[in-house]
This record gives structure tokens, C-alpha cells and sequence, in this order.
């Protein structure tokens, strides 16, 4: 059946714009998976939620990007399984979309539903004994084990490499070190403060994050954004993805033994806190982004000084990206060095920037937009080479682009409030967000229980899709050049342990 | 080259003056005088992330840059806790890091420091401590000053290094 159908079938979701929902069978399930998989869609997240009306049960749901929009489908199972006849609760998703298997691995440990992947291991519960790898054997293979606590100041997760002499035969990546039970404690919190929580699931993400649950939120309670707030969130946003993305340019220099790169980019990366702390009292924008709007506003002044800051970090990155490009050894590292195929990122399902750097061209901002930037859409930025210089080029192109929205957003702000009322939405509302962090597309699904009160949220970070790419991507690389690599892509952890 | 070089003349020396220590960030007594004397000229930090959301690490990060230059005070940061006189400690400490950060001081040799940094790492902050979580950094290991803040700005955490090694009224060696 092709996809469109199930699209027709399904009900329009409130929150992220273009979305739909529907609920499944297990055989419908199964084939609708695979429409969506032969369509060319990709898979977004997977969660699952407790069942209202049945002892133990859940609901299964997979959201999944397509040409129309993100389609969400509902899949109720029944906890009453007999563990003999039955070795699993709904049929996994995992040879049509491989990232799917370390979601559903999670799924189980957190809710306690099997999918049918033989691959049981689990993910996010650590055993006592240590996590159980696939070893690699053979004359002169031996491994290396890295973490969780790593050399850098980075956040923890186990990387086991089995190498002979330097070369990387396979690398097993394993996380949930930072697991802090985000999704419990969600439910913890009214939905009016969930903002708060979602802001710390990647400090590094916030303002991505915070928008994402707001956009649900919002889109629950039926409430509309001001155009003004809308405006004053997408510079918050591209002000995150400039931040981010100085410090990754700077970084990935000093990986490569150029230090002076590191040196310019953290300086330049500290300027423009600076900047972000006079505009909005806050140097990383973890309170920014609240229901109904944005906490602060900012003054004609304060906005002009602002967009003169970023049209001069604009040209200092470009001043100094003709350095790293004219630097025989930073060119020498990064050319070559880490490369994800577009065949290859297409099939795991890479998102956002890494994606981008592989052929990927899926921009949400530019695909799916939300206001503002239905109305000014940002360049399609892209790659086909997929190796460190492609990440760090599409982390340039990036950075000049956020540029030129953060200074025609703060050129032309709409006049009006940037804060408007919020009701709470009713019982049973369901909802979902879907931001471009300057990571890839952060989604939210949300769940409103009685009197305000929050029945489900789940988080979803690019990184699911994005780390298996990179145990691809070190295959036949050297184990020295891993660091580089990795910050390449620079993956949450804290963002995908939850 | 030119340009690199000419870049590096433009911009000049941008590092700011240490911020003086803060007597209220102290969680434990100080340090015995002679202990401080040999640690205050030159310390090792290794950096423990037991659950952070990486808010914190971005602070971190940024003591390195030319503003707050930490390593021209003569601290900087190592690999290994093995080679630490302080682990600055960030994160509600998640359950699966409890091993891990037991492991890392127990690997700090004597005498060493420990400072919780930011709001989870002084209270378990937005997470709190209920199922996978331990909640603040002291739980599990001795702590002698707590920095809150979400995150903590930079010169904060310098504040709170430099309180660790110095005594009450004393700017450190």
C-alpha cells in the first residue's frame, strides 16, 4: 500500500506543524512500517507509554519522517503475554530502519515491552558485570576500552575498539551512563514547568529542547504563539546552533594540532555568551524559551548591539575559515579522515548536521517549517563527501547562515508581546514538538494527564540515529584520529541516556 | 601564516585577572597550611561528569579559553585522576556513574580535593535523587566546596577551585 494511504487514515496532531497520528494492529504495524521504509522515510523516534485501560499494557509508538510530514503510529500491547508461547510483545522495526534496535532495547528497559530484535541486550539498565560486547578474534586483534570517564573534559559513555596495530576493525559504543530517569520524572512535574526539565536533557541543546515541548504544549492547549515570540525563539535557536558551532570549529582544530583555531574560537565563543548574558541574563539559555512565549524581551538597543555582535563573528569565522582552509595540516586531518557514505547514512537513518555533510538534504526548518521560518526559509546547506572536512564545512556554511537569520530576525522583530496567557490543556491531549537543534531535528511527544498534570513526555535527541554512524564511520581509521572523529559529530549522551 | 600570525598580533593578550576566592562556596574545613603551600603553585584537575546534562562541561571548557586562561594560574586539567590533586565533580549522580566515580577517587592519590559544581551537583538539582538518580555529589564521595548555578558561569567555578586550595582570607600562592 503506498504511504499516502496511511497518511489519509490518520488524524491531524496538534503541536509541530504537518503531523499526523494513528493507531495500528500488529500486522498493520509491520506493513506500514514498510510502506514508510520503501517511500524513503525515516524513522524519527520510538517511545512507549503505559495503556489506559489494560493491566500492564502499553502503547508502542514509532514517529516517522516522510515527504508529507511526520506520521506517529500507536500500536496497544497487552502485557498478559504468555513469556513461552509469545517471546515478544509487538514485532520490532530494526531491519527496516536499523537505529530502531537501540530504541527498542531502551523501550524494554524502561517500560518493560519486548520487541521481537533478537539482539536483548539491554541498553539503558547496566548489568553488574559489565556490559556484554561482540568481540572481534583473530591473530594480533586486541582491544581498547575508553570510559565512561573519558580524558577530556566530555561526557561520559564506553567506546570498546578492537584494533590491530592501529587500525580500527570495530567499535562498540556503549551509553546510558547518564541515565537520570528524565522520563519519570517528567511525569513528576505539572505540564506547565516540563519546560524546565526538557531545557536540561542536553544543556547544550536547551533552547531546541524547550522549544519543542513548548510547541506541544501549545499546540494542546490550542494557545498560538505571538509573532513576536515566534521570532525572539528562532534567534534564541540560531543563537545556539552559533554557539555550538564555534566551539566544534575551534575544537576540531585543536584535534588536528592547530591550536590557534581553538584559541580564536573559544575566544569568539565567549564573546558571544558575553553577548547572550546582556540580551538575556543568561549565558547558555537553559530558561529562555517558557509556555506561551519567551521569558525576556529584548529592547530596540539591545538588539541592535546584538546583531552588530554576530555581523562581526560572522566575519571573523570567515577570516578565519580562509586560515584553516589555507592550512596544509588541519586540511590533511580533516580531508578523508571519518567518512559516512550518503548510501550509508541513508540507510541508518543519519540526521541534521551529519547528515547534511552525507548527502542527507532533510532540514526541518526548511521542510517542515513552523513560524518564523515558513516565512524566511534558510539555505539548504550540504554535502556529499561525509568525511570530517564535510562536517566541519556544513558547520561553517551553517554558522554564516545563522548569521544572516539571527540578523534579519533581530532587523525586523514584529512588534506585539513576546509572552502570551497559556490554559492547561485537558486530560488526555496529546500532542508533539519537532525543533532543528543545531544537532539535528529534537522532537517531543507529549501527554497531558488530569489537572495539569503530565502523563507521558518522551524526548527524542538526533544522536539515537546519528552514534551508529559513527561505529561505522571509524572502520579502517586509526585509532588516533577517533578524537577528531567523534567531534565531528559531536553526539549527546546526556541527551539520549535521559 | 601571515594571516595566522597577524591574528594572533591583532587580537593581543584578552586574559582577565582571577576572580579572589569565596569563603561561602566551602563545604569542608580547609586544607592544612603545609598541604596547601605544595598544591597552591601548580594543580591538577581531572574533571568527573557522573550524570551533567553537559551544561557544566560547556563552562568548563570555557576556563581553557584566552579570557579566563586557567592554565596561566598554573591549574590545568589531566587525564587520569591518577595524575589529579582535584576532581571537579559535575551531574546528579546517575546510578550507572556510581561505580565509575567511586573508582576515580578511590584512583586520586592523598590528599585530594573534590568540587561539586553546579546546582545537580551541589542539591541533585531539577533531577533530584529517587530511582536513577543519587542526587548531589556528595552522597557519594566527600566534597569540599560546592559551586551551584545552571550552569555555574566560569568565574564561579575559577572561584571555587581557588577556594579549594586556599585557607579562609588567603588568595592562594
Amino acid at each position: 500500500m503506498p504511504l499516502a494511504k496511511w497518511w489519509d487514515r490518520a488524524r491531524e496532531l496538534p503541536g509541530a506543524p504537518r503531523t499526523r497520528g494513528l493507531g495500528l494492529t500488529a500486522e498493520d504495524w509491520s506493513r506500514c512500517a514498510a510502506d514508510v521504509a520503501a517511500s524513503g522515510g525515516r524513522l524519527l523516534a520510538m517511545w512507549a507509554s503505559e495503556c489506559g485501560d489494560c493491566d500492564n499494557g502499553a502503547t508502542i509508538h514509532a514517529a516517522f519522517l516522510a515527504d508529507r510530514g511526520v506520521l506517529v503510529i500507536e500500536l496497544s500491547v497487552s502485557g498478559a503475554r504468555a513469556p513461552a508461547a509469545e517471546p515478544f510483545d509487538y514485532p520490532g522495526i530494526e531491519s527496516l530502519f536499523p537505529c530502531a534496535s537501540r530504541m527498542q532495547r531502551a523501550i524494554f528497559d524502561v517500560s518493560r515491552v519486548r520487541s521481537s530484535d533478537p539482539d536483548r541486550r539491554p541498553w539503558l539498565r547496566h548489568p553488574p558485570e559489565g556490559p556484554e560486547l561482540v568481540r572481534v578474534a583473530g591473530e594480533g586483534v586486541h582491544e581498547i576500552a575508553v570510559g565512561p570517564v573519558h580524558a577530556g573534559t566530555i561526557e561520559p559513555g564506553h567506546f570498546r575498539f578492537s584494533v590491530v596495530g592501529e587500525k580500527v576493525l570495530r567499535l562498540e559504543e556503549r551509553f546510558g551512563y547518564t541515565h537520570k530517569g528524565v522520563e519519570r520524572r517528567f511525569t513528576e512535574l505539572p505540564l506547565l514547568e516540563g519546560h524546565r526539565l526538557a531545557a536540561r536533557i542536553a544543556g547544550d541543546s536547551a533552547v531546541a529542547y524547550s522549544w519543542a515541548y513548548c510547541q506541544a504544549l501549545e499546540g494542546m492547549a490550542g494557545c498560538a504563539i505571538a509573532p513576536r515570540a515566534a521570532a525572539l525563539r528562532a534567534i534564541l535557536l540560531e543563537l545556539e546552533r552559533i554557539a555550538n558551532h564555534l566551539g566544534d570549529v575551534g575544537a576540531l582544530a585543536n584535534d588536528a594540532g592547530f591550536a590557534f583555531g581553538l584559541a580564536q574560537f573559544s575566544r569568539i565563543k565567549e564573546e558571544l555568551l558575553r553577548a547572550l548574558s546582556h540580551a538575556f541574563g543568561q549565558r547558555y539559555l537553559l530558561d529562555a524559551v517558557v509556555p506561551g512565549g519567551t521569558r525576556g524581551d529584548v529592547s530596540a538597543a539591545t538588539a541592535e548591539s546584538l546583531a552588530a555582535r554576530i555581523i562581526a563573528i560572522g566575519k571573523e569565522a570567515a577570516e578565519l575559515r580562509a586560515i584553516y582552509e589555507e592550512h596544509s595540516g588541519v586540511r590533511d586531518r580533516f580531508a578523508g579522515a571519518g567518512i559516512l557514505t550518503p548510501a550509508l547514512a541513508s540507510r541508518l537513518g543519519v540526521l541534521g548536521l551529519a547528515g547534511r555533510a552525507s548527502g542527507q538534504a532533510l532540514d526541518t526548518r526548511i521542510d517542515f517549517p513552523s513560524a518564523p521560518y515558513d516565512k524566511l526559509p534558510p539555505a539548504r546547506i550540504l554535502r556529499q563527501e561525509g568525511d570530517v572536512a564535510a562536517r566541519v564545512a556544513v558547520r561553517f556554511d551553517e554558522l554564516a547562515e545563522s548569521c544572516r537569520l539571527v540578523e534579519s530576525l533581530l532587523g525586523s522583530l514584529p512588534s506585539g508581546a513576546h509572552l502570551g496567557p497559556i490554559r492547561v490543556p485537558a486530560d488526555g491531549s496529546f500532542a508533539t514538538g519537532l525543533i532543528e537543534g543545531w544537532r539535528g531535528p529534537v522532537f517531543v511527544a507529549l501527554e497531558a494527564g488530569p489537572e495539569g498534570r503530565t502523563r507521558r513526555c518522551h524526548a527524542h535527541d538526533p544522536s539515537w540515529q546519528n552514534w551508529p554512524a559513527i561505529e561505522h564511520a571509524i572502520l579502517g581509521n586509526i585509532v588516533a584520529d577517533f578524537p577528531l572523529i567523534n567531534k565531528s559529530f559531536n553526539l549527546a549522551y546526556s541527551g539520549v541516556d535521559l | 601564516m601571515l594571516k595566522t600570525l597577524r591574528k594572533i598580533c591583532q587580537v593581543g593578550v584578552v586574559s582577565e585577572a582571577a576572580p579572589p576566592p569565596d569563603e561561602l562556596l566551602r563545604a569542608r574545613a580547609a586544607l592544612d597550611e603545609s598541604i596547601r603551600s605544595v598544591l597552591g603553585r601548580a594543580l591538577c584537575i581531572r574533571h568527573v561528569d557522573a550524570g551533567s546534562c553537559n551544561g557544566c562541561e560547556l563552562e568548563i571548557q570555557a576556563l581553557n579559553n584566552p579570557y579566563y586562561n586557567l592554565e596561566g594560574l598554573g591549574i590545568r586539567f589531566v587525564a587520569s585522576p591518577r595524575h589529579a590533586d582535584l576532581l571537579l565533580v559535575t551531574g546528579p549522580v546517575a546510578a550507572n556513574m556510581e561505580a565509575a566515580l567511586r573508582l576515580v577517587y578511590a584512583a586520586t592519590p592523598d590528599p585530594k580535593l573534590v568540587v561539586a559544581l553546579g546546582d545537580c551537583g551541589c542539591t541533585g538539582g531539577i533531577f533530584g535523587e529517587r530511582g536513577a538518580t543519587r542526587g548531589r555529589v556528595s552522597n557519594i564521595i566527600p566534597v569540599d566546596v560546592a559551586v551551584p548555578g545552571c550552569p555555574p558561569s566560569p568565574a564561579r567555578i575559577i572561584q571555587g577551585i581557588l577556594t579549594a586550595i586556599a585557607g579562609a582570607g588567603r588568595a592562594p600562592a
